[in-house]
Order: structure tokens, then sequence, then C-alpha cells
């Protein structure tokens, strides 16, 4: 299956099924609204516009901040700068980790050995210790976030591509491939890459979702640049004015629910992606729409396990 | 047994790369914060706390390489040097303080929301097509986008500020540590639900979902067309048969997710202001006490390695094949 042929069976399963189209409806509203921030937003999100804390109303749809700043707009520019920061480290961490495990099918024997070793490091260190103490070394703001979550995001992706490019290459194609006399970068970049289409798409989606959270909480710490607005920087402000005892509940919940959706529609869009890889969940939904209410253990196909 | 040698030598090589990036990460980054730090404070320190800071730092005139031994030396003793924002205070004390509760914190959530998780994804794929298995994964899906925070502070919100069913923080209620009796451990108890609460059902959806599709892999296996010909009961092929075998790829994620669930749990911990190391961490970043920030950062990392090494030889108790040395 080509990376093309894998994307239009995407597109057709997802056209298919509801949960897809609502996750696709939820993102391209999120991101065409913050995309638009400019020319939408009623106010400048970081200067007092009205009273502290003021509940929702015509003038602020979504209430003010501990501070008088519109809500509405600091979520519209808040989106913007999150999403661009999520989707920048989602790019370079997805990028290397391809790199990474491509490097590794490529030179295989002690290469493959040390650089199996250094994913794994990574891999079992806990992110957000790491993380917090990386960005409070270094001067907050974008670049600074960008570099820290990429340096320990990347290495599960690692773990993911090498694994698939390990069964791949046990596939009689490359057999094939290796017989013709191709050379072995041209077996990575022509054989393998293109044929981990579906795997490198869902891991791209889910990056974009740990950068959000990973961001985010890091500004909830604190560790982000205080003047620039984000939907963490949001919850920060909101955490900082006790926006909660005070019973501003909109400060917290228009970020928040921000953030939870935009993870939540990527989610349901890789499920999709996911069930691509994974014939037994998609042999489920072709049996139930077959009539089969509970599907027994032999109707299913077998499938050949990778190593 | 090689098997699980093999794993302590990777941890331990783990846990010595945490430490050397621990120890170069001051001294190499742009701007020199360690003299920078020492500049800062030698305006409210006096002088014998601040040769006692660059000494803690190893900010002496040795070579880096004799600096690097001092300080794996002073970690071997478990010396991390001396707070910032609570002066005199050793680091290790404070973290002594606050690595119980959130062990505790950690291990309530961790184990409810495996067994929870694992039980529930079972559930699904049993029933497959049921009610259930259509509602459960885009729910679990929904919530694990939550921000562990942003949850806690949706909680924190409805049931220990509005409602007033929970506490509003803290481990207990009283100045000091409860004693160790019955009312004592209730009242930990009773502070623990809300924090722990808002874990489980974040961290819920994985467990369900990698259970549910595990489960659904073991079920067309022949050995269970075989076990349900027999005519074994369904009980006992779902239990003995399918759940054992289904089981093991959760458990393997179970080194894995002690690492993630700690890293949210540290943000719970700061929303529900749990007397945990979240809590002492949040207080690091706010205070710019760089050396609290750094030894929070090796124990909670070593804890997990640690936690990581006990699931390990878990897995050698549970997979046959580990110990007969096929796997690792």
């Amino acid at each position: 299956m080509s990376f093309y042929e894998t994307f239009g069976k995407i597109r057709r399963q997802a056209l298919g099924s509801v949960p897809v189209l609502v996750g696709v409806v939820i993102l391209v509203i999120l991101v065409g609204s913050t995309a638009l921030a400019r020319w939408i937003a009623p106010y400048n999100p970081t200067r007092a516009t009205g009273g502290i804390n003021e509940f929702p109303s015509w003038a602020h749809p979504f209430g003010t901040t501990g501070q008088g700043q519109d809500v509405l707009s600091q979520f519209l520019y808040g989106g913007q700068n999150t999403l661009w920061i999520a989707f920048t480290i989602a790019v370079l961490t997805t990028l290397l980790a391809l790199i990474v495990a491509l490097t590794s099918a490529y030179f295989r024997g002690w290469v493959d050995d040390v650089l199996t070793l250094v994913t794994n490091v990574f891999l079992v260190i806990p992110s957000l210790p790491l993380i917090v103490v990386l960005a409070a070394f270094l001067t907050p703001g974008p670049a600074t976030m960008i570099m820290v979550l990429t340096i320990t995001g990347w290495a599960f992706g690692a773990r993911l591509f090498r694994s698939q490019a390990l069964s791949l290459r046990e596939r009689e194609f490359i057999a094939a491939a290796e017989d013709v006399g191709e050379r072995r970068w041209r077996i990575v970049a022509i054989e393998l890459l293109p044929n981990m289409g579906s795997v490198v798409a869902a891991y791209f989606v889910n990056q974009v979702i740990f950068a959000i959270t990973a961001q985010a909480s890091l500004e909830f710490l604190g560790l982000g640049d205080g003047g620039q607005v984000t939907w963490g920087s949001m919850l920060f402000w909101a955490q900082n004015t006790s926006a909660l005892i005070r019973g501003a509940w909109w400060t917290f919940v228009v970020p928040g629910m921000a953030i939870a959706l935009t993870a939540f529609s990527l989610a349901l869009i890789n499920n999709a992606v996911d069930e691509l890889g994974n014939p037994r969940l998609r042999a489920d939904r072709l049996l139930r729409k077959a009539g089969f209410r509970k599907p027994s253990a032999s109707l299913m196909t077998p499938v050949k396990r990778d190593a | 047994m090689l098997y699980i040698a093999k794993r302590l030598a990777f941890y331990v090589l783990a846990a010595f790369v945490a430490i050397t990036v621990n120890f170069f990460l001051p001294r190499l980054t742009p701007g020199d914060p360690a003299s920078t730090i020492v500049a800062t404070y030698s305006t409210t320190l006096n002088e014998e706390s601040l040769a006692a800071l660059r000494q803690a730092y190893g900010l002496t005139d040795d070579p880096l390489f004799q600096q690097y031994l001092t300080y794996l030396g002073n970690i071997l003793r478990g010396d991390f040097g001396r707070s910032l924002s609570n002066f005199p205070a050793q680091v290790s004390d404070i973290i002594a303080a606050g690595i119980g509760w959130s062990v505790l914190l950690g291990l309530t959530s961790v184990l409810l929301s495996f067994v929870i998780g694992s039980a529930l994804g079972a559930l699904a794929a049993w029933r497959r097509g049921g009610i259930f298995d259509r509602v459960a994964p885009p729910v679990l899906l929904f919530l694990g986008s939550f921000p562990y925070f942003f949850l806690a502070l949706l909680l924190f919100y409805f049931f220990c500020f509005k409602l007033k069913w929970f506490p509003m923080g803290n481990a207990y209620s009283s100045v000091n540590p409860p004693p160790f009796t019955l009312s004592g451990i209730g009242d930990v108890l009773y502070h623990l639900i809300a924090p722990a609460f808002t874990v489980v059902l974040v961290s819920l959806g994985p467990w369900t979902l990698n259970m549910r599709n595990a489960m659904i892999g073991v079920l067309s296996e022949d050995y269970l067309t075989l076990a349900e010909a027999k005519g074994l009961k369904p009980r006992r092929v779902l239990f003995s048969h399918a759940v054992r075998t289904a089981l093991l790829p959760n458990v393997t994620a179970l080194g894995a997710a002690i690492g993630g669930v700690f890293s949210g749990q540290l943000l719970t911990e700061i929303v529900f202001t749990y007397p945990g190391l979240g809590y002492s961490l949040m207080r690091a970043v706010s205070a710019v006490d760089y050396p609290l920030m750094q030894a929070l950062f090796l124990i909670i990392t070593l804890s997990v390695l640690a936690a990581n090494f006990i699931v390990d030889t878990l897995y050698v108790l549970l997979d046959p094949r580990v110990r007969a040395g096929q796997g690792a």
C-alpha cells in the first residue's frame, strides 16, 4: 500500500464514519477561528477592556479575566500561538524520530544498538521533571518551548518507527530489492519510508496532542513566556489570580475546553488512522455492518503478527 | 536471571545519564546560570552561606572533572545541597517531607486505574458491539484529552469548592500529619479521594482501550475456540484463558505509564495543594530555586526507574517466555 493509497483510504473511511467527521468539524472550527483571530477578535487580548472577572455578557461573550482582559480575544489569539508552536514541535519530533529510526535501519549493527539504547534512556526518564529543569535554565519563549519539547518528545516515535522498519525489512519485496542489487539508502528511502506512511501519520497526530498538553503544562507551572497569550498561560493566570475560589469558572473552562477539544478531535481522527493499520479492528466494523452482533472467535481472519 | 541483570544495568545507565545531565545543565547553558544564581543571592546571603552555596554547586576552582566526581559523591551520599528559597534548609529534607505523599497518591491512582481500566477493557471486548463497547471508547478518549491539571481544576471547582464534598486541599486536616490510628488514616484517605480520582479518570482510557484491543486479538486465537469447544464455562474462558494473556501488554505498559502518570500527578498536586513533590516543584519554579528543582528532577527520575525495574521483575513472573530467555 503506497503512501497516497493510504491517504485515499483514510479519506474514504473518514467520510463513512461519524466520529471522524465530528473530529474534523471540531478541529476545523477551532483552527479556523483562531487563524482569523486578527479579524474576528473583539479586543486586544493583553489589555484590560472590562471589569475584573466579569460574567459572560454581550460585550464579553466569554467573560473577562482577573485582570479585566477579554477571554474570547485571549482564546482566539492564544489558540493561534498554542497551535503553531504545537504543530512545529510535532513536525520536528516526527522528523527527528524518523531520522533516528531510519539511521538504525540503514546502518544496523552497533549503530542500531547505540541508537536504541539512547532512545530507551530517553523513554524511561520521566518527561515533565526533565522538561521543567531544561526550561528553567533557558530564557522563556517559543524557541525554548519548541527546543525543550522536541528534545524530550521524539523517543517513542523512534522506537515505533524502528520496529516498523524492522518488520518491513522481513518482507519479500525488500529481499527482492536487495537481490536486484539496490543500494541500501535507496531501499530505506524508496522502499521502507513510503510504506511507513500510516504509522508516521498517526504518530504525527499524536505528537500534536502531546505538544499542546505538554506546552500547556509547562505554562501552567509558570515556565512559559508570561507576556505571550496562549491557552496554557490563560490557565496559569486563572490559577494565579485564584479564579477558582472567586467562582470565575469561565477563565479556566474556556482555555481548558479548547485544549481538551483540540486533543479530542485529533484523537478521533487518529483512531480512524489506527484502524487502517489494524485489520482486526476494521474487520470488527465490517462484520457488524454485515449483521453479526457478536462475531465468534472463529469468524475473525487471523492476521500474521509482525515480530 | 540474566534478563533481570540486563535490565538492572540499563536502569543504572539511565540513572547515570540523568545525573550527568543534571551536573552539566547549569554549567553549559548560555549565561552560566550557576554563577548568576550565586551573584543574585550574593546580596541577600551572608559570606558563610554564600560559600556553602558555591560549594553546593561545586563552583570551586577545581577542574571540571574533579567537580564532577565531587558531585557524584554528594549524590551518592544523598547530599543535594541547600534550598535557595528556604535557605539553610537541606534540599533532601524538603524532598523527604513530600515524597511519601507523592508515592501514596501515585501508587493508589496507578493501581486503581490499571485494575479498573483493564477490567473495563476486558468487559468491552467480551461483550463486543454492546452498548458499553460503543460508548466507553469515545468517552474515555474524551476524558483522556483533558490535561491532568484542567480536569483537576474542574473537579476541584465542583466537588471541593461548590459542593464542599471534599476538602479544599492539603493531605490531612490538622497542622501536623495525623497519628497512625483509624481516624487518622480515614482523614488521610478523605483528602486523597479527589486528587486520586482526577488521576484515575484521565489515565483510565489507555488501559481500557489497550486491554480491549489485546482481548480482541486473543479472542480470535485457536486455543480460545478450543476452550469454548471443550465446553468450559464462559467465565472460566474469560478469566483463565483470555484475560490472563491479554493482560501482558498492559503490564508492559505499566512501566512506561508510571513516568507519565507521575508527571501528570505533579500538576494535579499543585491544583489540590497536595503536599507532595509536585507542590515542591511548583514552589521551586516560582522561587527560581535551582538546587531544589534539580534534586526533584533526580529523585523523581530515580523513583520512576526503580518502579520500572519492579515492573520488569514482575513481568518475568507473569510471562514464562521471558523466563526461558526468549524475550528481553
